[in-house]
């Protein structure tokens, strides 16, 4: 064999060889893989709950989360942009980053409802961008469908210590709870300002160093609250839960 | 520099002889990959800010410096002088898609908080290093050993760093895990949503957010490269 068919030969088998492994090991943990991702997106909702879920979601298995889904999520659909719920899609599968791509009109949005033994809270989803990169977070109402239970935070890459505290730094995130998106009878979000929140219950703090992030936070809570309000405000007017 | 074995002494190598202890603790003192080196500090920059992840990290570049100086020392034969930085780098890529792969299955939040860090092992220049100046030309069990030396040298600096740098930044350790403790954390109720364990007393401090940046971990291993050479005499430049 000549030196360069050598230098074929074993750079072909060498790729196989890892091909086929690497395939048959991602193919031996794909399952899991998923199970914990699923799992992991499930605490992310539970979070934004705030201090009205005790345990909190930190204190509670995989499997624990999973039941709560299983037993006091059973009202959770999914929604599109002009509040009508749309039938045959599993509310967990909907990735806000996805239905972005789509259409206006084929976009929707998951509506999650927490059953806390009779005591109802409405969780919505949201997404936008930081500095960086993508932010996105849940935020739960109470049973009057105005006022903030919790919320919580999450993004792909903004810095540690200034941008990333929206997700790290809980006393901030804690202002939400008690905050109203509704306002002069409109959804209309909640202020994140620079300085200080002049009125907390429309406003909360902004962080320092962090202004481009937190207008972020700000601009994503104002245009996903618009987003749901077709439906709230269908809620709000009698309707209940229209359809189950 | 361990690199020079002499080949004829292999026939009877003892399994932990001299020189095979000093391919392990070479690297943690003498010839530090990262304070003597000065090879792989991207990574050591940007991991540190939390104890645990940094942990991982470490673990993880000690598997695939210690399997990839393996299977390159059992092929150095064998593998095409023309080709060899790329069969190196498919089989240090393979360990790390393994690592990913692992992490993602069994400890799926510190696989979302690595992400990218995981994958930059790749481009680690200690792991390649080694595989170039050792393994190819050393039998596999001490380029094993090598592979493990290099990993915990490099390790041992990173978790050093990132112990400063969570304790100075958030006033915790192991945030993020079930033993999550404030140790001077500023407010109980800011980090308590991570901690089991919280030394009340000890709150005082107000965080620094210095700490918690990349540039922290420069100051914090210029501290220890300094330190180092000062007890080291024999590692100070005199030229």
């Amino acid at each position: 064999m000549s030196e360069n068919s050598k230098v074929l030969a074993f750079v072909l088998g060498m790729c196989i060889i890892v091909a086929v492994l690497l395939a048959g090991l991602r193919g031996a943990t794909l399952e899991m893989a998923q199970a914990n991702e699923a799992v992991f997106n499930q605490r992310a909702i539970l979070k934004a709950l705030g201090k009205s879920l005790q345990p909190a979601e930190s204190e509670m298995s995989d499997a624990q989360v999973q039941e709560l889904f299983a037993t006091k999520m059973t009202e959770s659909k999914v929604i599109d942009y002009a509040g009508n719920v749309v039938e045959g899609r599993d509310v967990l599968k909907v990735k806000l980053e996805e239905e972005k791509k789509k259409p206006e009109d084929e976009r929707v949005l998951p509506f999650f409802v927490f059953d806390n033994d009779g005591k109802k809270y409405y969780i919505i989803s949201m997404y936008g961008n930081g500095l960086w990169d993508a932010i996105w977070g849940n935020m739960s109402l109470e049973g009057d469908l105005v006022t903030v239970a919790g919320a919580s935070f999450d993004h792909k890459g903004e810095t540690p210590g200034l941008g990333a505290e929206i997700k790290d730094n809980q006393v901030w995130v804690n202002q939400f709870i008690g905050t109203s998106v509704y306002k002069d009878n409109m959804y209309e979000g909640i202020t994140v300002r620079k300085g200080g929140a002049k009125d907390k219950k429309y406003e909360v703090d902004g962080l320092s160093g962090a202004t481009v992030t937190a207008d972020g936070v700000d601009k994503m809570i104002e245009d996903y609250v618009g987003k749901y309000e077709p439906f709230l405000n269908k809620m709000k007017s009698g309707g209940k839960m229209g359809m189950k | 520099m361990a690199e020079t074995l002499d080949k004829k002494a292999a026939a009877a190598e003892p399994l932990f002889g001299k020189k095979e202890r000093k391919l392990i603790t070479d690297p943690l003192n003498d010839n530090n990959p990262i304070t003597v080196q000065v090879l792989g500090i991207c990574s050591a920059l940007a991991v540190t800010s939390l104890l645990y992840p940094s942990i991982v990290i470490s673990i993880a570049v000690v598997f695939v410096c210690a399997f990839a100086n393996l299977i390159t020392s059992f092929l150095r034969n064998s593998i095409p002088k023309s080709v060899r930085m790329i069969v190196q780098l498919v089989i240090i890529a393979t360990l790390v898609t393994v690592v990913e792969l692992a992490l993602k299955a069994f400890s799926y939040p510190v696989y979302k908080n690595l992400s990218v860090y995981i994958g930059l092992i790749i481009t680690n220049c200690i792991v390649m290093g080694r595989l170039e100046a050792f393994a190819m030309a050393n039998k596999p069990w001490r380029s094993f050993l090598d592979g493990i030396g290099n990993g915990l040298g490099y390790g041992a600096i990173l978790i050093i760093v990132a112990f400063f740098r969570e304790l100075l930044g958030k006033g915790t350790l192991f945030a993020g895990t079930p033993i999550a403790m404030n140790i001077i954390g500023p407010s109980s109720e800011e980090v308590s949503y991570l901690l089991n364990t919280n030394l009340e007393w000890l709150s005082w401090y107000s965080n620094n957010n210095i700490a918690v940046l990349p540039a922290a971990a420069m100051f914090i291993i210029g501290i220890l490269i300094w330190i180092q050479r000062s007890y080291n005499t024999k590692l100070v430049d005199v030229s």
